[in-house]
């Protein structure tokens, strides 16, 4: 991805903030412009929401066979994460080994570095997912 | 509406054709096509050409033109369609809608795609920026580990199993034996599959189509008109047209695409058939998991039962439902944006009776079903064969 498409957006990335719909409540990550349950009464409606960051995991997959970006790190482990607040997010599990994966583990964002340098040199940080240890944590 | 015949078909070898362009592979299959269907070039009045990302692949955009100027057809209104990888059976359904419409008479749908001119790691990934490349793809995720993740979440709801994804392959292989223009034109042994190389788990080497070079045409005409021209014709009873969010972790199913449920509906709606009426079909196998969900999800099985219907041999050819009788994504190759083409091509050499070993008994309606991206698009058509 270039270089501009990812800055733009870096805020939202760094600190997982999402909006949500003031008609039904809903909340979207990535940032949305129009709701799609509510379509354009949305619009100028979608209000800023901060994430928790916790989740569990829905689906996941280890990567063998990686996009270029991410090589060194393979093989590295994708999953779907079901938020919270009832959004679901693609993001790299780690801190786990992939044999202890399992569909309904409960996770937390955490800020890493996202995956190789990019052509232009540039270091991509962006949420990963990490085991909850403690669940009071 | 006019009803809408393919007079003509035509397509290249899928594999790796290092001596052959992407305009090489356009202009073989489209000649191909208008010498089957015994029309003349200043008879056809527009092309439509389906293809992925010419600009990536080979850096060349307007591609469209470029295929109809060196097919000879200069004055040709032509243009690109595209759809990931749907964009073959987009293409076409533009070509049923301008002929159905009365807009134009004869049309040409090609579809064409050079995938091996940029390494298997480039190729890959321009295939993934098919996925959402802003919050997909910039995290790590490959089109493969999509698929993949389809597949865990299949297991683990529905219990299939990677027994199940392997008997997709098995059978789809076997079909592409009998299929002279398949790029695998092979039966495998069961245990290939299951002992090859991981690729994104559950999902090894085997489980994914191959990324192919090739070119696929059909020429279109009215119903009515069918008696003017020498080609041998089949009906297009029906097309439908379905949608879904562009991320997978958007869409509130992911065992299942709503993209093709609601292409299929909308196409046996107008086409006044229902799934149980279909004698075979080519379905978007670009992963084992892909043609089970594809299965359930096009009501020819229920969902969750796609992985033991295959299991039971209910999809192989001339069992309950004959699926991908031409050997798929998965053995004939995956040209990505002729997939949509080559799929109605196998639908029509069936339909015509000319499928030699791989012949459906008594083929009377067939079904092709082409998927963009890991759903977000969808196209389903329904062809007949020809009666008087
Ligand atoms: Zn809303």
């Amino acid at each position: 991805m270039t270089t501009p498409r990812f800055w733009r957006e870096i805020e939202q990335r760094y600190r997982g903030i999402g909006v949500q719909c003031e008609i039904c409540d809903r909340v979207y990550f990535p940032p949305r412009e129009i709701c799609p349950h509510c379509r354009r009464e949305s619009f100028g409606k979608m209000n800023e929401r901060e994430l928790s960051g916790k989740g569990k995991v829905l689906t996941y997959t280890e990567v063998h066979d990686p996009h270029p970006d991410f090589k060194l790190l393979t093989p590295y482990i994708m999953a779907i994460i079901e938020m919270e607040e009832d959004v679901r997010v693609t993001g790299q599990l780690v801190g786990v080994d992939y044999k202890d994966v399992e569909t309904g583990m409960e996770v937390k964002a955490t800020m890493r570095r996202l995956g190789e340098e990019s052509p232009e040199g540039i270091i991509y940080y962006g949420y990963k997912f990490a085991p909850v240890k403690d669940k009071h944590e | 509406m006019r009803d809408v015949a393919i007079i003509g078909i035509g397509e290249t070898q899928i594999g790796e054709l290092w001596d052959k362009s992407l305009r090489e592979l356009g202009i073989e299959a489209g000649l191909k096509a208008i010498r089957d269907a015994g029309v003349s070039g200043e008879e056809v009045d527009m092309l439509y050409v389906g293809n992925m990302s010419a600009g990536k692949l080979i850096n060349q955009e307007h591609v469209a033109p470029m295929i109809a100027d060196y097919a000879g057809l200069d004055d040709i209104p032509a243009v690109r369609i595209e759809s990931g990888g749907a964009s073959g059976g987009m293409a076409l359904a533009e070509g049923y809608i301008s002929v159905a419409s009365g807009f134009d008479d004869i049309v040409v749908v090609g579809g064409a795609e050079k995938m091996t001119d940029v390494n298997d790691e480039e190729a890959k990934k321009i295939l993934s920026s098919t996925a959402d490349q802003e919050w997909e793809t910039v995290c790590g995720a490959t089109f493969d580990s999509l698929h993949a993740m389809m597949a865990r979440y299949h297991m683990n709801k529905y219990g299939t199993t990677k027994d199940q994804f392997a008997e997709v392959i098995v059978k789809n292989h076997s079909n592409a034996s009998n299929n002279p223009n398949a790029q695998y034109p092979r039966a495998i042994p069961k245990n290939f599959v299951m002992n090859a190389p991981m690729v994104s788990d559950p999902l090894g080497m085997f489980d994914c189509a191959p990324l192919s070079d090739g070119g696929a045409a059909v020429v279109l005409c009215p119903a009515e008109y069918v008696d003017n021209y020498n080609g041998d014709p089949v009906k297009i009873l029906g097309v439908g047209h379905g949608a879904d969010h562009i991320a997978l972790h958007d869409r509130r199913e992911i065992g299942g695409m709503k993209a093709t449920r609601i292409a299929a509906e909308k196409a046996f709606k107008n086409s006044n058939i229902s799934s149980k009426d279909i004698d075979f079909a080519e379905v978007h196998d670009n992963y084992s998991i892909s043609e089970i969900v594809a299965i359930e999800d096009l009501g020819f099985f229920k969902k969750g039962e796609g992985g033991p219907a295959t299991e039971e041999g209910r999809t192989a050819l001339n069992s309950e439902i004959s699926i991908n009788t031409s050997g798929g994504l998965k053995a004939k190759g995956q040209p990505v944006g002729a997939v949509g083409i080559n799929q109605a091509i196998e639908a029509a050499i069936q339909l015509r009776g000319d499928a030699g070993d791989r012949q459906v008994e008594d083929a009377r309606y067939g079904l092709t079903h082409n998927v963009g991206g890991t759903g977000a698009s969808a196209v389903v058509h329904i062809l007949e064969r020809w009666s008087e």
